[in-house]
């Protein structure tokens, strides 16, 4: 095995979403995803549409799936909260959703106001009807992305992938002023 | 502002006769029982909830299926809460996308409070300020047969605000169930054998 390929835990991502046949990704940008996002952009086989708010994301997977295509929703924690209403769409309909959620408010978080949404998060997403399984380690990202989409799209599942902030790295943030 | 003339269930009648093969998503509410008014079947998608999120649902469907028109009928009160997906969707530009806003200027559902178009917001213009290819606002029964064939046929994403009276219509409900609407529009829009895909 190549000894950086496991470390580019985006590109890891990029390649699950594209192994279940992923073909719409929805986003409200964060840092974290910022290598993903470009990974997509630059995708001939993926439609990317940049969100105004997290929520938007939901409607449009519903969509997708009515029309037969799979769909991917991007977002940092604070957009969690943003999506609750929304979320009874995928329940009451069961609708297979997938959200990729990079975590703020945890590991060298420099912003207190990030800091109640990213404790809520995996809460707020429970009580939406939406299964999280936490994201640690690059080398784990191609396997719980694939674990996760397969669960959404194969058992009409809503799931969350939480990536920790431990992963993303704090660095970036703590650079800000 | 005059005082619209326009029937809700006259308009959604003359959008929705001889649709063919148009795809539809019907917001919360008045919307989505004009459109079962119209006749309930597979290929209208109507919201009991999710308030906000009509004009999403149409873009993802309109994204996958770039072949086929899609109609997202749905209220003023709805479209006002998601303001932020008429930029959305004027980014992608999708091409098969119409949107059609039956504006009463009221909240039809909860005791006929006004919303914000009653207060002045132009819906029409807040769409082509986002990059709408065409948004208009229809007031007399004479536009709609220019509407009907712009729904239809012009390149989008188009956008028409229709002014409507208030009068309440009969209540004609689609099925609540959100499993089985889903279900049934894969189904006569993919075929039984992809509902699974």
């Amino acid at each position: 095995m190549e000894p950086d390929a496991p470390l580019d835990w985006p590109s890891a991502i990029h390649r699950a979403l594209k192994s279940h046949r992923v073909s719409q990704v929805s986003y409200v940008p964060d840092a974290g995803h910022k290598r993903l996002i470009e990974l997509c952009h630059a995708d001939k086989d993926m439609v990317v549409v940049p969100l105004t708010t997290e929520e938007e994301g939901i409607g449009l997977a519903a969509g997708a799936w009515l029309g037969g295509e799979r769909a991917v929703l991007l977002m940092q924690s604070s957009g969690v909260g943003n999506c609750v209403n929304a979320l009874t769409l995928v329940s009451n309909c069961v609708f297979p959703l997938l959200m990729i959620v990079t975590m703020r408010g945890e590991r060298g978080e420099f912003n207190p106001w990030q800091i109640p949404m990213g404790e809520g998060t995996p809460d707020a997403l429970r009580l939406g009807g939406v299964r999280t399984v936490r994201l640690e380690r690059a080398e784990d990202a191609f396997a719980t992305v694939t674990a996760a989409a397969k669960l959404a799209f194969e058992s009409c599942g809503a799931v969350a992938v939480l990536i920790a902030q431990r992963l993303i790295g704090a660095k970036s943030f703590e650079e800000k002023p | 502002m005059t005082e619209a003339t326009l029937d809700r269930r006259e308009v959604v009648q003359s959008l929705l006769d001889r649709r063919e093969g148009l795809l539809v998503v019907a917001g919360l509410g008045s919307s989505a029982w004009d459109c079962t008014a119209a006749g309930d079947t597979p290929l209208t998608f109507p919201l009991w909830g999710a308030m906000g999120l009509a004009c999403m649902v149409g873009l993802g469907l309109a994204l996958a299926q770039p072949r086929r028109r899609v109609l997202v009928v749905t209220g003023d009160g709805e479209m006002l809460m998601g303001l932020g997906s008429l930029a959305t969707i004027a980014a992608r530009r999708p091409g098969n996308l119409a949107i059609v806003v039956l504006d009463n200027e009221r909240y039809g559902e909860t005791g006929m409070q006004k919303t914000h178009t009653a207060y002045g917001t132009d819906l029409a213009a807040v769409a082509l300020a986002c990059g709408f290819a065409k948004a208009e606002t229809i007031l007399e029964g004479a536009q709609l047969a220019a509407l009907r064939a712009s729904v239809h046929g012009d390149k989008g994403p188009i956008f028409y605000q229709v002014k409507v009276k208030r009068d309440a219509a009969p209540l004609v409900l689609p099925p609540r169930d959100g499993a089985y609407l889903k279900h049934r529009f894969r189904e006569a829009l993919l075929g039984e054998t992809k509902t699974s895909r």
